[in-house]
């Protein structure tokens, strides 16, 4: 096992990682602000690459698409925030998971009915391609090391939203005490599209760029859904750093245990066995991750309002 | 009026009626017009709602959200299976310390079942009840996806394919492969569960159990811990959508690891919701009407998924208190 294989892993893991925080990013937000679980911010996450295939598959060019699927999965957000979402504030947990499956079913139905049943496929734009070279011989594709950069950015980006700006400082004011913001005139209703947008938006944009590493299907944005809620739910509901620790931990924990369990396993199980065994059990490693962090802490690593 | 439907207002009671005897009723019909289809539609229905009266009693009256309901559901269906394979090919499922061959009893198969499903939901229990609110639904959510991937990983039990059952297993009295002996057997157990369910309820224990959904502290103050009566609840409400689990398995003839996935946690949970958290037979009115509208729906159209999912928008949008409070008011407390 070379030097060069375990940076790419790693770097692989936190690839992996980013591209959650921009799902659990937009979750964690909407939870911390409204206190909604959100079900359906996974077919955002379909949207959002269904549009940037589209796009880039008419016109030719893969930025435009990416836009276009950041834009789309935006305008869906505020759309079903302002006819559904908004109805479900003062409701409990419950309503708000059947109503958002319930919009998981219609997403899912509208995109196939829209596209089609064949999955659709999104090339890396050239300016992309290609790979960085590794110390230790071996490259690493420049398309996953711009997921990256491109993570890290919006984390960034992110962060001087809520610290630093007007809007940033009224999402964390509701995160506290919506009646207080509300009385003291903010416009709740709007802030609430707004920050809901913003999730879907990340979503979309996310789901843009995995577009171009994985086939665009219906129904691809249920399992990043389930892994963005552990990161959220590692990282403590409602915290933005939490979320990107969380993703992060997620990602290189699901990709190391990928690749290093099975060979583990191969010193003492047959090959064949311990790639089943290995696979099932790295699969498994994220759970446990979260089982044992909620058991030690049972409002995650960084709890908000404690 | 049967005793365990008169703990519910006269209307409710009225209406728990109806459902129940409608549901006895279906596969009788389809059985005269021989429509074998519907009898098989019917004891899914029963099986069903049972795994959502199990539920109910975590979910409903106790106010324990678990997203994971599923892993009981499916472990059931294991143990069916597995005691079903290795009667099938004659092998042994333990050899050491003791000789453990395969069963095709019912009769063992579902006390074996009641045992497997305890200790898991007792040890899932014990964690997951440390914490509370969205982290429990997390918590529960992830146990169960452990669950679910160590069903992948054992090759021997079909790992990602599943386990075919080739024969249902048999009761000693009646011929389990008969359909509508079959859906009898199925709707005895619902029955049975809601019974055990309106008793718990009733009795001390299930007012403990609504005290602590409602004030764990003045639970706590009026001398009885909350958590071991969540956590007997909880493994209480597991076993039963483990029995679910075990017959859902001899329907099908099948177990696989999709018995334990999280689309199988939220569609309990739907039928519960659907029909109305914390009513008796919420979960039954639920299922009836998720299964009705699935096969009529599909039935008519592909696009099924659309209008199902209008459907339940609306349900939750303009209808609170699911189905059973559409038909019966509101509860009488809370």
């Amino acid at each position: 096992m070379s030097v060069a294989f375990l940076i790419e892993q790693l770097l692989n893991g936190v690839q992996f990682g980013v591209m959650l925080f921009l799902m659990a990013a937009g979750l964690t937000l909407v939870f911390g602000v409204m206190g909604l679980i959100n079900l359906a911010h996974g077919s955002l996450f379909m949207l959002g690459a269904f549009f940037c295939s589209w796009i880039a598959g008419i016109t030719g060019s893969f930025w435009l698409g990416l836009g276009g699927g950041f834009l789309a999965a935006a305008a869906a957000g505020a759309l079903i925030e302002m006819l559904v979402i908004r109805r479900l504030y003062d409701r409990d947990h419950l309503d708000q998971v059947l109503a958002t499956f319930a919009l998981i079913l219609i997403f899912s139905e509208l995109v196939r009915w829209v596209f089609g049943d064949q999955p659709l496929y999104l090339d890396i734009p050239p300016l992309l391609s290609g790979a960085l070279p590794l110390p230790g011989g071996g490259g690493y594709p420049v398309y996953r090391f711009a997921i990256i950069l491109a993570g890290l950015a919006t984390a960034l980006g992110l962060y001087l939203l809520i610290a630093k700006t007007r809007l940033g400082m009224r999402i964390r004011a509701g995160e506290s005490d919506r009646e207080m913001i509300g009385a003291l005139g903010v416009d709740i209703r709007t802030l609430y599209t707004a920050v809901f947008a913003l999730g879907a938006a990340l979503a979309g944009f996310a789901g843009g760029m995995v577009g171009a590493l994985q086939s665009v299907q219906v129904g691809m944005g249920e399992p990043v859904l389930i892994l963005a809620f552990v990161v959220i739910v590692i990282g403590g509901i409602g915290s933005v750093k939490g979320a990107l620790i969380g993703s992060v931990l997620v990602g290189l924990t699901d990709t190391l245990g990928r690749v290093f369990l099975p060979q583990v396993f191969k010193l003492v199980l047959p090959a064949s066995e311990a790639t089943a065994v290995g696979s099932a059990l790295a699969s498994v490693a994220i759970y446990l991750l979260m089982a044992v962090i909620l058991a030690w802490r049972p409002k995650g690593l960084f709890p908000v309002n404690a | 009026m049967p005793a365990f439907l008169a703990s519910v207002s006269s209307r409710e009671g009225m209406v728990n009626a109806v459902l129940a005897g409608l549901l006895l009723a279906a596969p009788l019909i389809a059985f005269t017009l021989d429509e074998p289809f519907y009898i098989s539609l019917a004891t899914r229905v029963a099986i069903l709602a049972l795994a959502g009266v199990g539920l109910n009693l975590a979910l409903g009256y106790g106010g324990m959200v678990s997203f994971g309901h599923a892993a009981f559901f499916g472990l059931g269906g294991y143990v069916a299976g597995i005691a079903a394979f290795h009667a099938f090919d004659g092998s042994d499922f333990i050899v050491w310390p003791l000789t453990l061959g395969g069963t095709d009893q019912l009769l063992i198969i579902w006390p074996l079942t009641v045992l497997v499903v305890a200790v898991v939901a007792f040890a899932i229990g014990v964690i997951s009840l440390r914490t509370s609110g969205v982290y429990f639904i997390m918590i529960t959510l992830a146990f169960a996806q452990m669950i679910y991937y160590l069903a992948i990983s054992i090759p021997t039990y079909g790992g990602e394919d599943g386990l075919a059952i080739y024969l249902r297993n048999q009761l000693p009295l009646g011929d389990s492969n008969d359909p509508l002996t079959f859906f009898f057997v199925c709707y005895g157990m619902l029955l049975l569960a809601l019974f055990v369910s309106s008793r718990l309820v009733a009795s001390p224990f299930g007012v403990a159990l609504q005290c602590a959904r409602m004030n764990e502290v003045r639970l706590a103050t009026m001398g009885i811990a909350p958590f071991p009566v969540k956590l007997t609840a909880f493994v209480i409400s597991g076993v039963i959508t483990g029995i679910a689990g075990a017959l859902f398995a001899d329907l099908n003839g099948f177990v696989g690891p999709s018995m334990l996935s999280w689309h199988r946690s939220g569609e309990i949970m739907i039928f519960v919701i659907l029909g109305g958290v914390g009513r008796l037979f919420g979960p039954l009115a639920g299922a009836a009407l998720f299964i009705l509208l699935e096969s009529l729906i599909g039935g008519m159209t592909d696009r099924w998924q659309l209008f199902l999912g209008a459907i339940l928008l609306g349900v939750v949008l303009f209808a609170r208190g699911g189905l059973i409070g559409l038909l019966a008011g509101r509860a009488r407390h809370d």
